[in-house]
């Protein structure tokens, strides 16, 4: 039986479960007795005693189900297979039995796989079978107990919201464990990569080649991670994007709010918010095939040797997909600074461009410097748009025509085509990931504390 | 671009300050004759904004030095007659001015009038206080600095000082110049505006229900102050309460549904109105 049959049969047993409480309830208020609760109370919580163990027995089943029955295989296994081989060699063991037991045969197998394939099938369909008989147990023993509780003065509805609460809660509290997760995982694998490689030769080791590190004799070498390089090339693009996005943002958002008549307002801005809308790679495939070779062109027709992976083909079409963030912040920003404050400077005799430098953007500057805040966090973490199109080699260089490489990069490279997460090249990943989350952490934090004081000034 | 303003800013000023001297001269005689000379004439000025009229055909002559109140029930008109005086209507993209404002004699209608200079002439002071979010100092500064009046330094500081004195300010915030305009209470931020807009050295004064935010201690002191600055300036000030412009103003202007009704001395539209809807209003019977 599938699990999402079992879920409908769950939820039927619920729905029949809450018929029943409110017949229950309706029935005794028939009676004359005074209900502490009115009946659809009553029937919620029994729909709620019904459904939701049992929806919890069936993912908590489901988690755990496989790792206890490859257990069950391996303990049975014939020796000769297990003793003494690696896990990684057990894990492919184990994908031939099931591969056997779903009728996938490669080859001959051995007997002891075959076998092992049949055990495999009887306790798959045990563990459904069992699964299918404890959930609907759970369900129905959910409706009885909680049926045995209700009576006149029960208080069901105190009880449904305290149920309810506590499911709001959970959802909430699992948003925050996966991040507490990701952090922990990005933690301990930092740690694992800072107990080879010393921190202080990771943030300010000048040189970065870590694909020749992967030999043993290598491993210690500490020129080779040193994290300089790629941190700047990640700042340099940066700047690059900002240089871009930075002034064409900003101005056409004042253009926009100040200049623009409705018509064109309500045309364009959605227009710009298009651009935030544009999958990265597209932007890369811009980059690569359009910016690029003009950059190229246009550099070699002034004489100047220009890479066919240059940051500023990069840092340019970054640029363009940030505009969005900046002009949208920029217009919340100035829209928001009171018409009393235009009228002020007017009144006084002050030019459109003088209260729109003098009195709108200082008064919109911090929900202004938010967005550009946000806009380089964002610029911080693209990935897609740099490999494509900014390089990979670790060039410590000012020169935007040449290539650099960038933090997301190089967690990229670093980590295609290997699957053990234990030598320093891949663990290197964790340590460049590690601080480019705490630069946007800080980034976005800084920023929305600086939107939030702005947003209160004019409430 | 930018000395280019300033030399004509300054240009402006000086020939101001040369009418000044002779409007004061004029006054002089015409203060002994009994009379006061007409600073702000306006003939036949309708107001539209898009395709709905706001006020017709208003003639009204509003005489120097002396403080002109516009009563009326809400949206007649009073604001937008106000708004026509500095061209601040311009600044509203569907709002169009037929007919003609002449202040001192000059049409200020005329293609010829930039009204960014006419609104260094024509000071103007809102419902609600507004001033920028800087500090006092750089409110007061902000007006003479943009027409290049003074630079910094001294020069400035002195323009600071008086248009916070004659505002009646100069004494509550002369120790903290430097803290925001924004951190003053409501009366002070009024009285705050009202010295920014002096700061520009205007000849008149508009005010929109300057007090209709302010509590009664701080309604009485920018009344007082009104009372102070008409020795200087044509002051003409918008005014939902009855009391304010009987207390305030020399002469009294009633509209009703953007028509001009009534222009009278205050003392006499209030104890002895020609027209019936005055006496309704001023009676109370609507509004
Ligand atoms: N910006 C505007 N756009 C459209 N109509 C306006 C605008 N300002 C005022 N009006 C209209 O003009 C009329 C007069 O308004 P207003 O001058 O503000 O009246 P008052 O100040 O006497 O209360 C009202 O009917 C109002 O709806
Ligand atoms: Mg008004």
């Amino acid at each position: 039986m599938s699990v999402s049959l079992l879920f409908a049969i769950v939820l039927v047993l619920a729905l029949v479960g809450y018929f029943l409480g409110r017949a229950n309830a309706s029935g005794l208020k028939a009676s004359g007795k005074n209900l502490h609760s009115i009946p659809p109370y009553h029937g919620y919580y029994i729909a709620l005693w019904c459904g939701l163990p049992a929806f919890v027995l069936v993912l908590v089943w489901q988690a755990a189900q496989g790792s206890i029955i490859d257990q069950i295989l391996i303990a049975g296994l014939p020796s000769h297979l297990t003793e003494g081989t690696s896990a990684a060699r057990v894990s492919l063991i184990l994908g031939e039995i099931k591969n056997v037991a779903a009728g996938r045969v490669f080859g001959t197998p051995e007997p002891a796989v075959i076998e092992a394939a049949e055990h495999y099938k009887s306790l798959q369909s045990t563990a459904s079978l069992a699964l299918v008989a404890c959930t609907l147990a759970v369900a129905v023993g959910g409706i009885a107990f909680a049926r045995a509780r209700l009576s006149p003065d029960f208080r069901a509805r105190n009880r449904v919201d305290g149920i309810l609460r506590g499911l709001l809660i959970i959802c909430s509290v699992l948003a925050i464990l996966t991040t507490l997760g990701i952090i922990l995982s990005l933690l301990i694998e930092s740690f694992a990569f800072f107990s080879r490689v010393p921190v202080l030769s990771f943030l300010f080791g000048m040189e970065w080649s870590p694909q020749m590190a992967i030999r043993s004799d290598q491993v210690a070498a500490e020129g080779a991670f040193g994290a300089v390089p790629v941190f700047w090339g990640t700042i340099f693009i940066s700047a690059i994007a900002m240089f871009v996005a930075l002034p064409v943002g900003l101005f056409s958002a004042i253009y926009l709010v100040e200049y623009a008549d409705k018509r064109v307002r309500s045309f364009v801005k959605p227009l710009l918010e298009i651009l935030a809308g544009i999958p990265t790679i597209v932007y890369g495939f811009f980059a690569v095939l359009t910016v690029a070779p003009f950059i190229r062109e246009f550099g070699m027709s002034l004489g100047l040797d220009v890479a066919s992976n240059s940051a500023l083909a990069a840092g340019g079409v970054m640029g363009i997909m940030i505009i969005p963030f900046i002009s949208s912040f920029s217009d919340d920003a100035i829209s928001a600074v009171p018409q009393s404050m235009r009228d002020g400077a007017y009144a006084l005799g002050a030019t459109k461009a003088e209260t729109i430098r003098q009195v709108l953007l200082p008064a919109a500057l911090p929900g202004i410097v938010g967005g550009v805040l946000l806009a380089v966090s964002r610029a911080i973490g693209e990935t897609m748009i740099v490999v494509m199109a900014a390089g990979l080699t670790a060039t410590l260089t000012a020169n935007p025509l040449e290539g650099v490489t960038t933090v997301t990069v190089q967690i990229v490279t670093l980590l295609i085509g290997d699957t053990e997460f234990d030598s320093p090249k891949t663990l290197a990943a964790f340590g460049l990931g590690l601080v480019l989350f705490i630069s946007t952490l800080v980034l976005n934090i800084v920023a929305l504390q600086v939107v939030k004081r702005y947003r209160e000034r004019y409430e | 671009m930018t000395t280019l303003d300033t030399t004509e800013a300054s240009g402006m000023i000086m020939t101001k300050t040369a009418e000044d001297t002779g409007t004061l001269a004029k006054t002089a005689t015409a203060a002994r004759a009994g009379e006061h000379e007409t600073k702000i004439s306006a003939s036949a000025v309708s107001v539209f904004y898009g395709e709905k009229q706001a006020l017709f055909d208003v003639t009204i002559d509003i005489p120097a030095r002396q403080v002109m109140a516009f009563i009326g029930p809400s949206g007649c008109g009073k604001s937008t007659f106000l708004r026509c005086i500095n061209r601040m209507n311009d600044t509203i993209d569907i709002c169009s001015v037929k007919g003609k404002i002449e202040i001192d004699g000059a049409n200020i209608y005329d293609p010829k009038i930039d009204p960014v200079l006419l609104r260094a002439r024509v000071g103007m002071v809102f419902q609600k206080p507004n001033p920028f979010p800087k500090s006092i100092y750089d409110n007061i500064a902000y007006g003479p600095r943009i027409h290049g009046v003074a630079k910094a330094g001294s020069a400035m500081d002195e323009i600071v000082e008086t248009s916070l004195q004659r505002a009646g300010l100069w004494n509550e915030v002369k120790d903290r110049l430097h803290e925001p305009g924004t951190g003053l209470s409501g009366g002070q931020q009024q009285r705050l505006c009202i010295a920014r807009a002096i700061a520009v050295n205007p000849d008149v004064i508009l005010m929109d229900e300057p007090c209709s935010a302010l509590d009664p201690i701080a309604t009485a002191k920018v009344e007082e102050l009104i009372d102070e600055l008409r020795t200087r300036y044509t002051i003409v000030i918008v005014t939902h309460s009855m009391q304010q412009a009987a207390r305030v103003s020399q002469k009294a202007a009633f509209f009703h549904l953007g028509n001009l009704i009534e222009v009278d001395e205050t003392d006499r539209m209030f104890t002895n109105p020609t027209d019936q809807r005055t006496q309704d209003y001023i009676t109370g019977r609507f509004g």
